[in-house]
């Protein structure tokens, strides 16, 4: 089999990635803190540090949405049916037979059907949702004032469940990184930015590498 | 060459980079800024712009400290006018209670959960009133030598009410070691603004002993520290209590809870800090919800004890030789007396919390018993009131006198001169006792007592700590037995949570371990 390398993920997007995921690292150490299940840095560092984390996470959604839409790469987010029945059958039946990836991954096609899903989902439902009850949570002090909230009841609970979705979801992700054409591929490639495509016929770049 | 420039450019956007970007949201997360400095100048530091020693009229010799109001009135005029109509004098003030309208209270006719009530008791109890001789219902409150200038203005330490004569000091026939005549002369040429020893010698003994009543304000304040009071101390900024409770024209600023109602002329943390002191906006922002003192007063009475409970009902017992008896706890504190009950008496005691929007409600005369405990005072508010805030609390229970047909508080005497006039601390005769207590406010009674257990709210304001002993975030934000474990109306984070969420999350997540498992481990078997 012939092994060709081609760029998958530019210099922002992987420091883009890396950077996101030591935020959320850090927003759900501190959250989970904050959220009373241990002890770590102390209760007022971790609200500190959590406030700050967020600001972060939000520059930086800022930036990334901003890239997104001038170089284009958010077309990798749109959701598609087409081939998501195989993708999951591969996941749930033909990776255990050793079978092909019945998606493969370009510059502008990096995201199989299934993790457009995903993804798309935590853009669209998770994020702005953790974001907005996060700025409730530390802007929304009179609750009767200017819109009778009734205190951080909700937001704090919306948050919370936000919060848990990300952690199922860093699980799963991780994970995922493993079953790409070797366990450690997807890793490497997330790093390096190129990843060894076995299909040549494919590996024809959409745009040059810059 | 090329391979080794792509190496090192991944690595910087891998790692270098996002290190950065946590670095610096770390150092700006944790940077705190200096909490803003107070530029403080003491009211205390006015020197009088006049020698009294010079003047004549206090050269005389007087036979009466009315004679002496006299004096000062010549010189003072219109002051009588300012004085008579404070509630240092009136001992009562109409105000406005929700629901209720306007009503005239105070000291003079409230119940309370010590010695119970100060109207029927006036040779003990009006001892701290502001006049001589409120004996009883006789008193003239329009006569202007009435007025006790020297309580509230002598600085030669030597003036004292004598105890028992109803704010009269000790006359040639009165006097005792302990309360000899005062020397009116040295008294009045020695005048000045009120120090602690002028307020404290009523404010820190209220209650007939130090600290009984307050917690935060006893004898201990005369002379002390910051670790006990950041602004009294001695080592420290040495403020007096008129530098907070500013005074003009004899209104002085300040309320107490236990006799006040309304959110008026107190004495505020703001008249020399800050809405926003701390300079750091996650302090600062705490303040929408809490007052400066629920995290400044992590506990009271901090050198002497105070009383936290005071039971009446089992008042009245005797030795085998029917001689009154009184007890005392490891800490040489009262815990029984037979003319008043079983007492706990307590030191460092730790606040409880309320919400408080600065106006109360209290038991009045007429006001029938429809809950237990008994609430003497209540304060207003909730988290839903946005004027309202946590404040610490000191919460007085105890068991006093109540008629079971009525359902009211019972008024009783307890104080005279002698033994058989019916007084309680003189016969330990409750039916005699609650009898002429209840004639003399004119108030019916079913001729039947029990007792009831009764709670009264004391917000704390003094004893502020150094910065260093400030509550910290986790005794609030702890999921269990936290500060505020029992102020349950809204969400605190690090404290609440939603059962079903955190059950659900935990769900997802096991679920999802489980789940990457179990395929890992098939894909490593098949």
């Amino acid at each position: 089999m012939k092994y060709s390398k081609q760029l998958l993920y530019s210099k922002f997007e992987r420091f883009w990635h890396w950077t996101q995921m030591l935020l959320v690292m850090m927003l759900t150490l501190t959250g989970f803190e904050i959220h009373g299940n241990f002890p770590m840095f102390g209760f007022e560092q971790a609200v500190r540090l959590h406030s700050a984390a967020a600001w972060s996470f939000m520059g930086l959604a800022v930036v990334s949405i901003f890239w997104m839409i001038v170089t284009k790469q958010y077309v990798n987010f749109i959701p598609t049916k087409n081939k998501l029945r195989e993708q999951v059958l591969y996941y749930t039946s033909g990776i255990f037979k050793g079978m092909p990836h019945p998606t493969h991954k370009t510059m502008f096609n990096k995201l199989n059907p299934l993790q457009r899903l995903v993804y798309a989902g935590l853009l669209i439902l998770i994020f702005p949702v953790q974001i907005f009850t996060g700025i409730v949570y530390m802007y929304y002090h009179y609750p009767q004032n200017p819109l009778d909230a009734s205190g951080l009841t909700f937001a704090a609970a919306t948050h919370t469940l936000g919060a848990f979705m990300v952690v199922a979801f860093v699980i799963v992700h991780v994970y995922m990184t493993t079953t790409g054409n070797s366990v450690s591929s997807n890793v490497k490639a997330m790093i390096s930015g190129y990843e060894k495509e076995t299909d040549p016929s494919l590996t024809e770049p959409s745009i040059q590498p810059e | 060459m090329k391979n080794l420039l792509n190496k090192a450019m991944s690595v910087f956007v891998v790692l270098i980079l996002p290190i950065l970007v946590i670095y610096l949201t770390v150092y700006f997360g944790l940077n705190k800024n200096e909490a803003d400095k107070v530029v403080f100048q003491p009211k205390s530091e006015h020197t009088a712009s006049v020698d009294h020693t010079q003047f004549e009229s206090l050269q005389q010799t007087f036979t009466n400290p009315k004679q002496v109001t006299a004096a000062c009135l010549t010189c003072h005029n219109k002051r009588d006018d300012e004085l008579m109509s404070s509630t240092h004098w009136t001992w009562e003030r109409e105000v406005e209670l929700p629901g209720r309208g306007l009503v005239k209270i105070g000291k003079k006719n409230l119940h309370n959960n010590f010695c119970t009530a100060a109207e029927g008791n006036n040779g003990s109890c009006m001892r701290c009133h502001i006049g001589y001789g409120w004996e009883d219902k006789s008193f003239d409150f329009t006569d202007a030598t009435n007025i006790d200038c020297l309580v509230c203005h002598d600085k030669s330490d030597t003036y004292l009410k004598q105890k028992g004569m109803a704010g009269w000091p000790a006359t040639e026939e009165t006097a005792t070691k302990e309360f000899p005549v005062p020397d009116y002369n040295l008294v009045s040429q020695s005048v000045g603004s009120p120090d602690r020893d002028n307020c404290g010698v009523c404010h820190f003994y209220g209650g007939g002993g130090n600290n009984v009543k307050h917690g935060d304000l006893e004898e201990a304040l005369f002379h002390t520290t910051k670790k006990v009071d950041v602004h009294m101390g001695e080592d420290g900024k040495n403020m007096v209590c008129i530098d907070c409770h500013i005074t003009e024209k004899h209104n002085i600023k300040g309320r107490a809870y236990s006799v006040s109602s309304e959110n008026k002329n107190r004495a505020e943390c703001e008249q020399c800090h800050t809405s926003s002191p701390h300079n750091d906006y996650l302090l600062d922002y705490h303040n929408a919800k809490l007052a400066c003192q629920t995290c400044h007063i992590p506990v009271y009475a901090k050198v002497n004890a105070t009383t936290l409970y005071w039971d009446w009902s089992v008042a009245g017992r005797k030795d085998e030789n029917g001689n009154a008896i009184k007890e005392y706890d490891a800490d040489h504190n009262y815990s029984y007396l037979s003319i008043k009950g079983r007492f706990v008496f307590d030191n460092n005691v730790k606040p409880e919390y309320v919400w408080f929007n600065g106006t109360a409600d209290h038991l009045l005369n007429d006001d029938s018993i429809t809950e237990i405990p008994v609430k003497i005072n209540t304060l207003f508010g909730s988290y839903s009131d946005s004027t309202a805030k946590i404040w610490p609390v000191k919460i007085h229970r105890g068991k006093q006198a109540y008629d079971p047909i009525t359902k009211k508080i019972l008024s009783v005497k307890l104080f005279a001169h002698n033994k058989g006039e019916g007084a309680f601390w003189e016969d330990l005769d409750w039916e005699e006792g609650i009898k002429q207590g209840m004639e003399y406010n004119g108030r019916y009674w079913s001729g039947k007592y029990e007792f009831i257990e009764t709670e009264a709210y004391w917000p704390l304001n003094h004893m502020v700590s150094v910065k260093e002993e400030t509550v910290s975030c986790k005794e609030c934000h702890v999921r269990n037995n936290g500060r505020l474990a029992s102020l349950n109306d809204f969400y605190l984070p690090g404290r609440d949570y939603n059962k079903w969420i955190d059950f659900s999350g935990f769900a997802i997540i096991i679920v999802s371990l489980i789940g990457v498992i179990l395929h890992a481990v098939m894909r490593i078997f098949s």
